[in-house]
């Protein structure tokens, strides 16, 4: 898989862009990150959701169904899509470098 | 990605075949065509072999040195071991009664997609190896040598196939093309070349019983966020168990209805219709799983996943296993599962609790279809409905491939449908039961990055929602499986907007009357029950 530069350190991504190894996450990573996402900038709106995928992440290694994820940052979908405009699923859990959920999804 | 994808430029099918024959046009990896492939841990852990980082555009796809003698020596097993393999590599008369039946075919006009020639690409290895007028006369018989070129056109079209069986209805033979592709793929297994959608969801079915890789304390808090929203919607507060021995009924459904929407409302139908009826019966979260993309793997994955439910009833102790709206699910059970993992000698032959009615057609796998448990309940007058509740919607049924044709479950949720719901259209009858098409992403095929086979293949289902759209204002589209759920939702955002996608035990949630519930004025998704115009917002 190819390696990228993220936020100053050379990280392996797989073909989408999401990171392979969700431990080498950092802050800078997902501004590098969030850039290839159409986030030009990370608000204090857009790192709540991240820190909030990051922790449900750490406790379930698994991404939130997207409702959850909603409810729980009081974000509403529509507003969830003006925040991250390719979407929670990728756009949000890229940027919090989680993977990408496999399956009947 | 889908709305990159350009409807104009995709709609415009070019049907004209190369200029060269089939075996002189080698294939070409498009992005949107062609599936990544399966990572190295995944096949690590699986113990498959040749793990290895490659591309399908790569030239070197890093095969075992002795690649052919593996996919020589496999092709010879199988054809000892399966007769229908067999008789499938022997019997077709190319009549091409099955060329336009594929919808990879129809939305997306390479010829390589007729089932026919996608059964030619294996049929012509069988031909030069295996038969003496193949090996003798070479071409003239249809017969070629295998190279790399034919590996990798295998990989490109046995994963442009869904294993939906449409072309099967149309065989005179009765050739089981699925079968053909399964052969190929478990060929291909043989040799390190996999898809990562597919493989992904094995191992993490392998490490924690699901597709998705959901651990148990994370399912009891997916389930927690359903069942207060349930609360929020009826009033009822709901709590069923888990993992508990000596339970009437073991029930098993798809991870996706518990994870992703739509199906999460599905589950929650399941979850009140239980409920309401005071059911004795457990989830798993080790049998946390009724999908088994083994299938889309070979025969020894299938079983390896399959066990886990007969493993799960025996230590729970529970008389019989009540299965959820899942489609490949009961291709497995159905027709595998008995003679993989059977018998099932320690369960009862199912009967309801609730009606006394005997399923004598789940007699051998001891496993109920819960299209059928719930028919016969309202059938025997056991649940109280308010098909009211859904008159803002207007809706037609998609047979899914599997339980439509692998199972025959026609009549069974047509008839839960019209007893919740009052509006009910169907597609028409050619698109439907078993002629049904295909979702376009079944088999392991639901992936972004096969985004423009997906929108192709789905095409003509599309269609034929738009014309009961355009007809009668349709604006569900209801179904009941979970790659469905989550591939007709893709399909419908791109194809036809105003429809939506919903599983049968959703409509049932709204419907069903609950004894202590509070005046429902949302649907089971919260959003109100009725609206100021009837129509496409929902």
């Amino acid at each position: 898989m190819a390696k990228v530069n993220l936020g100053g350190i050379e990280i392996e991504v797989d073909e989408d862009g999401f990171i392979v190894d969700p431990t080498l996450w950092s802050e800078k990573v997902a501004q590098a990150l969030a850039s290839t996402e159409d986030v030009p900038t990370m608000t204090e709106e857009h790192w709540k959701v991240v820190k909030y995928l990051r922790d449900y992440y750490q406790k379930y290694n698994i991404a939130p169904m997207i409702r959850k994820m909603c409810k729980d940052t009081q974000v509403d979908l529509k507003h969830m899509y003006e925040l991250f405009p390719t979407g929670p699923a990728k756009g949000a859990c890229k940027i919090a470098g989680l993977p990408k959920p496999t399956g009947c999804v | 990605m889908a709305e990159e994808l350009k409807k104009d430029a995709l709609v415009q099918i070019d049907y004209k075949p190369p200029k060269k024959g089939w075996m002189d046009t080698p294939v070409e990896f498009r992005h949107g065509t062609y599936i990544y492939p399966a990572r190295a841990k995944n096949l690590k852990y699986l113990d498959l072999p040749n793990p290895r980082e490659w591309s399908p555009t790569d030239e070197d796809w890093k095969l075992p040195e002795n690649w052919k003698e593996i996919v020589i020596n496999g092709m010879k097993e199988r054809l000892d071991k399966y007769r229908s393999f067999k008789v499938y590599m022997d019997i077709c008369v190319r009549c091409g009664a099955c060329a336009d039946k594929c919808q990879f075919f129809i939305g997306g006009g390479d010829p390589k997609n007729m089932p026919v020639l996608r059964a030619e690409l294996i049929r012509s290895v069988y031909r030069g190896n295996f038969t003496a007028a193949g090996k003798i006369l070479g071409r003239v018989n249809g017969a070629r040598k295998l190279t790399t070129d034919v590996i990798k056109e295998w990989f490109y079209y046995f994963y442009q196939c869904t294993e939906c069986r449409r072309c099967s209805v149309f065989c005179p033979y009765g050739i089981d093309t699925a079968e053909i592709t399964m052969m190929g793929r478990e060929l291909l297994t043989l040799l390190g070349v996999n898809v990562n959608w597919v493989i992904e969801p094995v191992a993490n079915c392998y490490r924690t019983g699901n597709h998705l890789g959901i651990q148990p304390h994370a399912l009891m808090d997916m389930f927690e966020m359903m069942l207060d929203d349930i609360k929020d919607r009826t009033g009822i507060k709901i709590e069923p168990t888990f993992n508990r021995k000596g339970a009437e009924i073991l029930f098993i459904t798809p991870s996706a209805d518990y994870f992703a929407e739509p199906g999460m409302y599905t589950c929650m139908g399941y979850l009140m219709l239980f409920h309401e009826l005071g059911l004795d019966y457990t989830w798993s979260t080790y049998a946390s799983e009724g999908g088994n993309f083994g299938l889309f793997t070979s025969h020894e994955m299938i079983k390896r996943l399959n066990a886990k439910m007969y493993a799960e009833a025996k230590r729970l102790g529970v008389k019989w296993i009540l299965g959820g709206e899942c489609g490949h699910m009961w291709r497995v059970v159905h027709q595998y599962m008995g003679t993989l993992n059977g018998p099932a000698d320690f369960l009862e032959e199912p009967v309801s609790p609730i009606t006394g009615t005997k399923f004598e057609n789940a007699k051998s796998t001891k496993m109920v279809h819960i299209a059928e448990f719930t028919a016969d309940l309202i059938k025997n007058n056991k649940l109280r409905l308010d098909p009211g509740r859904n008159d803002k919607l207007r809706v037609t049924f998609h047979d899914s491939c599997n339980p439509a044709r692998a199972m025959g479950i026609f009549e069974e949720p047509r008839y839960i449908i019209k007893n919740v719901c009052n509006n009910f259209f169907e597609m028409p009858e050619n698109t439907t039961r078993e002629q049904t098409f295909c979702c376009g992403g079944g088999a392991g095929l639901g992936t972004d990055e096969m985004m423009e086979m997906r929108m192709r293949g789905g095409m003509p289902r599309a269609n034929a929602v738009q014309y009961v759209h355009d007809k009668h204002d349709v604006n569900r589209l209801t179904c009941m499986c979970a790659i469905d759920r989550a591939t007709l939702t893709t399909l419908m955002e791109y194809w036809v907007p105003d429809v939506k996608v919903t599983g049968i035990h959703e409509l049932v949630a709204n419907a069903l009357v609950m004894k202590g519930e509070k005046e429902r004025i949302v649907d089971i998704r919260g959003e109100p029950l009725k609206e100021e115009k009837g129509g496409d917002n929902v």
